[in-house]
């Protein structure tokens, strides 16, 4: 017996430790195999991340620049100021076609004082430089400052899209061979009064908080105007989904007994979440304007659109979360003689409140984002409106919204425009970026560990 | 080892009787034909018990057998259970409970409930005790409420541990504290019957052991009904014991008498061991 356990071969069932059997090898190879596909998928997705992320910000970034003249102009009192009396009423009377020429004028003697010598004669032939914008700008602040009439003050004037764009490197001098609204002449201009230092390009807020232009003038168009109408829809979006989604939660979640109608509306909700949202649109339009008479292009209707599109969001999120607060704290809100009420509104939902806002904030940015039901309610196209003066106007007034006005500028035909709408796409990224931010510190910050 | 040897003599469970026997006590809450259902599920069977004042009781029984079901009857906490249904008569103080008038909300105000995992609110040590008492209106300003909590985490017997950090949460303390502290939670809304479904289960035997005194001294004031798994628990804290079975109340008794002779084969074969 001891002898065998010395001397007797015991079977060796496995070899030795250091050196791998086949089974092994081939177990390690298909686990390396595999981080070797997580890896490459990764990349991949980060490798369309940067070429969006680079094309969006090497295509929009222009739009934050735009090309300004300086621009010293005679107020003319003999043109403005006919009856000499400086009374505001008639000194409205005189429209921007006023002020057009005094502006070509000003331009004109600039390049007279700077030497530049150039073929045109006439200080109408400049007019290629100057956005049609300036005019009114001009006449804008004459109004205002009616004292200054007969002074000569020097205006920032926008320069054209065609000048702006010569800048940017998107116009040519080929480019414009067929071009009937500048010539190479006033290129060399161009060139000129950028040596003379009149001409610069500078940091542009009027693309930030201006309102959308006319097709011929895409230097003076600006995002702020169609902001507001986000922040409208969203203030709708955020009063309206969010009680409504969170009691509709409390309800089935907490309250409503489990029975084939409740399973019922819960598989519908699942289902409306995945509804695409140009039926949402046509619901509206159906609904609200032709319905209720609501007024149309108006942001309280978009607000009520994008509310039901945002609503399943909410719900399914807001039960989600609700779930995963442990039973024991309901057991022992209850188990002192709390009711089910006081129950859910002391404890499971305070515990509960930071993945609300977490889908709220999600579905707000979903909303912020939501193009197609717009469409349908008539808040995309050119729509000339200024800030709105209030909260009733801010609501019922026609405006378009964020991702509704780049659409807009996407489809119109000066290339202009179309850095314009990737100068939008970056700020709407931004917003959705702070959004998202904000919802992951909300979340961090509430986080309850037990 | 026969039957009748362990039926003769099990030192192991012979446990230090605290009170020779029980006094004679009133009835507190008393059972009659008590049938739970959960669904098609037959889960408690003609349950009839009388469960006595200033007495602790243990219900002890196998994984299963309904004991904590049958707890959570006391106190209504099934009633949160939509396919569970209760049928017979349970009354406190001679009260059917499950009366169409009762509110389950005052019910449980008398019936308070300590659970199996201590629960306390993830809010501070003193807005836990102090839940109740609020919820009820027990208390009419600021002092009178300090003076609840105080003694509620007296009898608690945790005031000397949390005295100075009261606004600290609860969820901060140790796992015996927290069992502590719910017990405290308890009984601040001054219940008359005091429900533990396996209160040390989740605890190390030191904080078992605190927990287990407290129990003792609370029998002073309270109807104590507690589920244990550990039969050692059972003969050290109560002086009822009731026995449960695949949903049957096989047996009820006082405690001593329960585990050193049990009437019932099944009563002697799970208290020593073989089933279970």
């Amino acid at each position: 017996m001891t002898d065998a356990t010395f001397t007797g071969e015991s079977p060796k069932r496995h070899g030795s430790l250091t050196a791998s059997d086949a089974r092994t090898k081939r177990r390690n190879a298909s686990e390396k195999r595999f981080r070797i596909y997580g890896l490459a998928a990764i990349g991949a997705g980060l490798f369309f991340l940067v070429v969006l992320l680079s094309a969006i910000i090497s295509n929009g970034i222009g739009a934050f620049q735009q090309t300004f003249i300086q621009v010293p102009v005679y107020l003319d009192p003999a043109t403005l100021d006919k009856n000499g009396n400086r009374d505001p009423a008639d000194l409205a009377k005189v429209s921007t076609f006023g002020y057009t020429p005094l502006i070509q004028t000003g331009l004109y003697q600039l390049v007279r004082d700077a030497g530049i010598e150039t073929d045109y004669e006439d200080a109408g032939d400049m007019k290629a430089l100057i956005s049609a914008s300036a005019a009114a700008k001009v006449r804008d602040w004459t109004l205002a400052h009616p004292d200054r009439i007969g002074d000569t003050v020097e205006f920032e004037i926008l320069a054209s899209s065609r000048v702006d764009g010569y800048l940017k490197g998107r116009v040519t001098r080929e480019s414009i061979a067929e071009d009937r609204n500048i010539d190479a002449g006033h290129l060399d201009l161009t060139d000129a009064l950028r040596e003379s230092g009149a001409l610069h390009k500078s940091f542009n807020a009027e693309f930030i908080f201006g309102s959308d232009a006319s097709e011929s003038r895409a230097e003076q168009a600006g995002l702020g105007v169609s902001m507001l109408g986000s922040f409208f829809m969203m203030l709708v979006v955020l009063f309206l989904a969010l009680p409504i989604g969170v009691a509709a939660s409390i309800y089935l979640e907490e309250f409503a007994s489990q029975n084939k109608f409740t399973d019922f509306i819960e598989v519908n909700i699942s289902n409306l979440a995945a509804v695409p949202s140009i039926v949402f649109g046509i619901l509206g339009l159906a609904a609200f304007i032709q319905f209720a008479h609501l007024p149309q292009s108006a942001p309280i209707v978009g607000g009520l659109v994008l509310t039901l599109m945002t609503l399943p969001t909410i719900i399914i999120s807001t039960r989600a979360s609700l779930k995963a607060v442990p039973p024991s704290i309901r057991d022992a809100a209850l188990g002192v003689g709390a009711s089910k009420m006081q129950a859910v509104f002391h404890h499971v939902l305070p515990l509960a409140m930071p993945g609300i806002l977490t889908g709220t904030i999600i579905g707000l940015a979903q909303a912020l984002g939501e193009t197609a039901p717009l469409l349908l309610i008539g808040m995309v196209g050119y729509i000339a409106t200024n800030y709105p003066d209030g909260l009733v106007s801010g609501f019922m007034s026609p405006n378009s919204a964020m991702p509704a006005q780049i659409y807009e500028w996407a489809k119109r035909a000066d290339p202009a425009y179309y850095e314009r709408a990737w100068g939008g796409i970056i700020i709407l990224l931004v917003f959705l970026l702070i959004m998202n931010v904000i919802a992951i510190v909300l979340r961090r910050k509430f986080e309850r560990r037990w | 080892m026969d039957a009748t040897n362990a039926k003769g003599n099990v030192p192991m469970y012979d446990a230090p009787m605290r009170k020779a026997a029980v006094d004679v006590n009133e009835n507190k809450i008393s059972a009659k034909d008590v049938q739970v259902y959960y669904g098609e599920t037959h889960a408690i069977k003609d349950v009839s018990v009388d469960i006595l004042d200033k007495t602790v009781t243990a219900f002890i029984g196998p994984s299963g057998c309904g004991k904590s079901t049958f707890l959570r009857c006391l106190n209504r906490m099934n009633d949160t259970i939509d396919s569970c249904r209760v049928e017979g008569l349970i009354a406190l103080d001679g009260e059917d409970i499950y009366d169409k008038r009762v509110d389950p909300v005052q019910l449980r105000a008398k019936v308070g409930m300590v659970f199996q995992k201590p629960n306390p609110f993830p809010k501070s040590i003193y807005d836990n005790v102090a839940y109740g008492p609020r919820i009820h209106g027990l208390a009419r300003n600021k002092a009178e409420l300090d003076e609840i909590v105080e003694r509620a985490l007296r009898r608690g017997a945790i005031w000397n541990e949390v005295k100075d950090r009261l606004d600290s949460p609860g969820t901060g303390l140790s796992g015996g504290q927290q069992q502590r502290l719910c017990i405290a939670r308890a009984v601040a809304t001054e219940p008359e019957v005091l429900l533990m479904d396996e209160p040390c289960s989740a605890l190390d035997p030191i904080a078992t052991a605190q927990v287990e005194e407290l129990i003792d001294e609370l029998r002073e004031n309270y109807s104590v009904v507690i589920v244990t798994h550990s039969m050692q628990q059972a003969a050290r804290v109560s002086q009822k014991t009731a026995f449960f079975h695949l949903g049957n109340l096989v047996e009820y008794g006082e405690t001593s008498q329960i585990f050193t002779n049990p009437v019932d084969p099944r009563t002697e074969s799970y208290i020593t061991g073989r089933i279970g």
